[in-house]
């Protein structure tokens, strides 16, 4: 059983099993720091394949736009410019729900996808498989269509009994739309 | 007791779950649907295990009066651990878990087997227990999980037997407190007709 | 305004007992009684409060700058349990009463899983529940601990009245005890879900 406490075997033990489990720790840390890196690069990459038309080269940066800062990553193919893929957020019914909005350059929203969501399973979180809500965004022409749900009236069809989540979904596209316009705006400059 | 009780008494004995009650918090969050429940349970064990093997080698020599800080140390730095191969190699499973991962630290069942076993017994012992307890826990929390889901979503596993949503107040939180509750009524009475 | 979302959220939309499971244990256990209820609720408040406070500072002023995130779990436990045992001891000097209410309370709180959950939560960016989009403030972040506490201490009032009552009634044997609590709090539960919706 343990031994009797004084001070002086209190901190030494303390102090030692601290030390040895700070190391171990940083030991570790940077053993998985290389695949933690790996496994999120891999995650983002895979969203911009998915939101944009083929290409052969991404590049990050981001942009400000209402005082709120994006990330965005712009691929191109042959040296050519094919969209901007924007990672955008609203509060959804569960938390924040991040997405992936790719853009082309025609200002036509390719395709989207969710990075990160809390919405309720089999309610709100259907905005990732449910064909009928996440079809609609393929092609949609925000400069046509009013990116709101029909509820507000709008032209985003909303999932049934998730108005909610599908209003965060809508707002976040809008924000990414919001934040290409900035992009292609700020390119303009740099051109000329 | 023997070694292959060790092992055993975690499903209906000892079961932490449904006999001892500990744990309740990611028993009820995170059973969603049964492969959430399993992984959970699996994470779990994995730092029971490891955190028995070490308290039980280290309890000699570690002062009375400092033991709990010194286990919870030990316990924390196997949870930072996990969270940083979760974090590597199951990416996906480890945002459905989220909190719950972390705070694995402060399960009652983990600390709670440092000072009712591994602090006076052996390291081959704790570690057997740690397996024990460890697989108890996660088969409860895997049952929990496949009623949910049947109930829920009309699937065992992500394998869908019926079309449509089934009754989705069972993956949200009433339904966590329901299906745990029934699930004790007919644990109990089970139980109660063995003896 | 935005302060007031993040409050009327914290204590009903996204009650952390009755939505987020946090908490249980202390919930189950010590809610038999109304009075020992709102004693534990009083001293859960108070400890998620000020740790949520510390664990900020630490991690924005210490962890952070020094690139030392991987000890977040080790140094946010360390500190909860060292605050809840400087607590006791602070109170027993200066309040004894507050002190004999809340007392046998403190040691139970350091293994209440609530107290790290809103630690971590409001200093991790991925795990919001329900929160704006942004990384929390400190304003934001002790408002939060404040209203989740609240929300805390607002189920396990409701749960305990109607534990009193249940005592006193005639209930299956094989429901007896916990699985009979545990039904009732899914119906708790499934009454708080009504306010789901209200802050978007």
């Amino acid at each position: 059983m343990a031994i009797k406490s004084n001070l002086k075997n209190m901190v030494i033990v303390l102090t030692a099993v601290c030390l040895i489990c700070s190391s171990v720790l940083a030991g570790v840390y940077a053993m998985t720091k290389e695949p933690i890196d790996a496994a999120a690069r891999e995650k983002t990459d895979k969203a911009i394949a998915l939101v944009l038309p083929a290409f052969d080269k991404t590049e990050a940066a981001t942009v400000e736009t209402d005082g709120k800062e994006y990330r965005y990553y712009s691929a191109s193919k042959d040296g050519e410019t094919v969209g901007y893929a924007v990672e955008s957020s609203a509060t959804g019914f569960g938390g924040t729900l991040s997405l992936m909005v790719g853009i082309t350059v025609d200002g036509k929203v390719y395709n989207t996808s969710v990075l990160s969501h809390g919405e309720t399973p089999g309610l709100g979180a259907k905005c990732t498989d449910d064909k009928a809500f996440t079809e609609q965004w393929k092609g949609f022409d925000p400069s046509v269509k009013t990116l709101a749900v029909k509820k507000d009236g709008g032209d985003v069809d909303a999932i049934t009994a998730s108005t909610i989540t599908s209003r965060a979904y809508t707002l976040a596209v809008s924000n990414a739309v919001d934040a290409f316009k900035s992009i292609t705006a700020q390119e303009d400059v740099n051109n000329e | 007791m023997s070694k292959l009780q060790l092992i055993t008494k975690g499903f209906i004995k000892d079961n932490p779950t449904f006999v001892l009650l500990l744990g309740m918090c990611p028993t009820l969050a995170t059973t969603t649907s049964a492969v959430n429940g399993l992984s959970m349970g699996l994470a779990t064990m994995f730092v029971l295990v490891l955190s028995n093997i070490v308290i039980s080698a280290i309890a000699p020599v570690v002062p009375d009066k400092v033991h709990i800080p010194v286990y919870i140390v030990v316990i924390a730095t196997f949870v930072t651990v996990l969270q940083f191969f979760m974090q590597a190699y199951t990416p996906a499973m480890y945002e459905t878990l989220g909190l719950f991962i972390p705070l694995i630290v402060v399960n009652c069942i983990v600390l709670g087997r440092a000072e009712a076993f591994a602090n006076k017994n052996g390291v081959l012992d704790s570690a057997l227990d740690g397996i024990g307890v460890g697989l108890g826990f996660t088969c409860s929390l895997t049952v929990l999980g496949i009623v949910r889901e049947i109930l829920g979503s009309g699937s065992v596993f992500g394998l869908k037997f019926i079309s449509g949503d089934g009754i989705l107040a069972f993956v949200m939180a009433p339904g966590a407190f329901l299906a745990l509750g029934y699930l004790m009524v007919l644990f109990n009475k089970i139980t109660k007709k063995n003896k | 305004m935005e302060f007031f979302l993040i409050i009327i959220s914290a204590i009903f939309v996204n009650n952390i007992v009755l939505s987020q499971f946090l908490g249980i244990c202390p919930f189950l256990g010590v809610s038999n009684k109304l009075s020992t209820a709102t004693g534990m609720s009083g001293a859960v408040c108070f400890v998620i409060t000020l740790a949520t406070a510390v664990t900020y500072l630490i991690n924005s002023y210490l962890l952070v700058p020094f690139k030392l995130e991987f000890l977040q779990t080790i140094a946010f436990i360390l500190v909860i349990a060292a605050l809840v045992q400087m607590v006791e001891i602070v109170l027993k000097k200066i309040s004894p009463s507050l002190y004999q209410a809340l007392g046998i309370f403190l040691p139970l709180i350091t293994t209440n899983c609530a107290v790290l959950g809103v630690a971590i939560t409001v200093v991790t960016k991925e795990f919001t529940f329900g929160l704006p989009s942004h990384m929390l403030n400190f304003g934001e972040a002790v408002v939060y601990a404040f209203a989740t506490s609240l929300g805390y201490g607002l189920a396990m009032v409701l749960f305990a009245g109607m534990r009193e009552r249940l005592a006193l009634s005639d209930v299956p044997k094989a429901f007896r005890g916990v699985p009979i609590a545990l039904v009732t709090v899914g119906i708790l539960a499934m009454a708080f879900m009504g306010f789901s919706g209200m802050v978007k």
